[in-house]
């Protein structure tokens, strides 16, 4: 499902109650049936969540970071770490502080989560921010894999997705003073 | 994917990720021992270096150097990660967050608390401490610095959503700090008059086993209020 709507029409504030960060006034989450207020950990099991703010840490590195990504969600390790930072296009920027790499790059460390993961739900802030051509394709195909595997993505976006997805809804939200 | 809930891995990943920012950015270690050192040296200047002067108030001035160089650090246990998102990573991770957050304190301690108390007996000798006396000042500081930064941690944990948090965060923690101060600091005192301190130090035991229970639940909701 895609978001839409001017700006400070409210998506990022919709998407971080439906992640749980923030409490709605009215009305309630429901996932699987259940309220993730009160079943946040089973919630949190299924969620895989990138904001604005990515996680990424400009201290450490690429691979650092995609580490410590996967120890705190409890996922082991896999193998194949760095042939996904390398169809990023972090070839040989595996190993240096984040903070050096420019915005885009920054991005794409933190979207090698989207490679790495079984979560359900994905909820996406403004995914294609300061990436590049090549890289808003290369999402939108893990979006198809995704999708694909019977998981669901809630995302806001300002460009029109390229790829066409069967069962696209798009929630356009209006700015109301 | 396979998934490996393991507590352990969750604690030790931060933990680690803490310490190696720590230890990348070594003015964060080495400043609030500079500033402990230099506390201490400013009191024999003020006051005059009369030896026996320096030794009767030698606790006490160790103790509230220890309590400030503390403050120092503790802004930014949870800054950084407030600022780069990787607090919200924390809250929708599968795992509990009061134990994230209790390897973030434990963090803390390690890089601020445990200097301290490696150096203090070479800080005890320039203010002149009797040796008698070390031995208390050693476990009263290792018992009370990681409660310093357990309760500190609260308050830099409600602070953080602020943009100059600093300053409220030290009205808000100093007050609670003075228990732990009239405590360790009796202690020491009770031991210079070769008496038993055995119950100052279980009640700052105490203190550090309620902490250490109650102090990571009261963050991590501090730290929900903070992100939403």
């Amino acid at each position: 499902m895609q978001v839409e709507g001017p700006n400070g029409a409210g998506k990022t504030s919709l998407l971080r109650i439906v992640a749980g960060f923030a409490n709605a006034d009215e009305g309630n989450v429901i996932f699987n049936g259940q309220s993730i207020t009160d079943h946040y950990d089973e919630f949190a099991t299924q969620l895989l969540f990138i904001g604005h703010k990515t996680g990424v840490n400009g201290q450490l590195t690429a691979y650092e970071n995609v580490c410590h990504w996967l120890d705190v969600h409890g996922y082991e390790r896999p193998t194949n770490i760095y042939e996904v930072l390398a169809k990023l296009g972090l070839v040989g920027l595996e190993d240096v502080p984040v903070r050096t790499l420019s915005a885009g790059q920054q991005r794409r460390v933190a979207l090698a989560r989207l490679w790495m993961n079984n979560a359900k739900l994905w909820i996406l802030d403004e995914p294609f921010t300061a990436l590049d051509k090549k890289g808003v394709i290369l999402l939108q195909q893990q979006f198809a894999q995704q999708l694909s595997l019977g998981g669901s993505i809630l995302l806001t976006t300002h460009q029109d997705l390229t790829t066409h997805f069967d069962d696209l809804k798009t929630l356009v939200l209006e700015y109301r003073h | 994917m396979k998934i490996s809930h393991s507590y352990w891995q969750l604690f030790y990943a931060v933990y680690k990720k803490d310490l190696t920012l720590a230890f990348r950015q070594r003015a964060e270690i080495v400043n609030p021992l500079l500033f402990f050192l230099i506390v201490i040296t400013l009191f024999p200047l003020a006051i005059g270096p009369e030896p026996a002067l320096l030794a009767r108030m030698a606790p006490g001035i160790i103790w509230v150097a220890a309590l400030l160089s503390t403050m120092l650090g503790l802004d930014k246990v949870f800054r950084d990660d407030f600022n780069d998102g990787s607090l919200e990573q924390l809250i929708a991770s599968a795992y509990p967050l009061p134990l994230s957050v209790l390897a973030k304190v434990l963090a803390h301690w390690t890089t601020t608390g445990l200097p301290m108390v490696l150096m203090a007996p070479v800080f005890a000798l320039l203010m002149n401490l009797d040796s008698q006396l070390l031995s208390a000042m050693l476990l009263t500081l290792l018992i009370g610095t990681p409660l310093l930064s357990f309760i500190g941690a609260i308050g830099a944990a409600l602070t953080v959503g602020l943009q100059k948090g600093g300053i409220l965060m030290s009205l808000l923690v100093l007050p609670l700090y003075i228990p732990v101060l009239i405590f360790a600091t009796s202690a020491i005192d009770t031991s210079s008059m070769s008496l038993a301190y055995g119950g100052q130090l279980a009640i700052l035991g105490a203190m550090l086993a309620v902490a250490a229970v109650m102090a990571p639940l009261a963050i991590s909701s501090a730290l929900k209020v903070s992100v939403s």
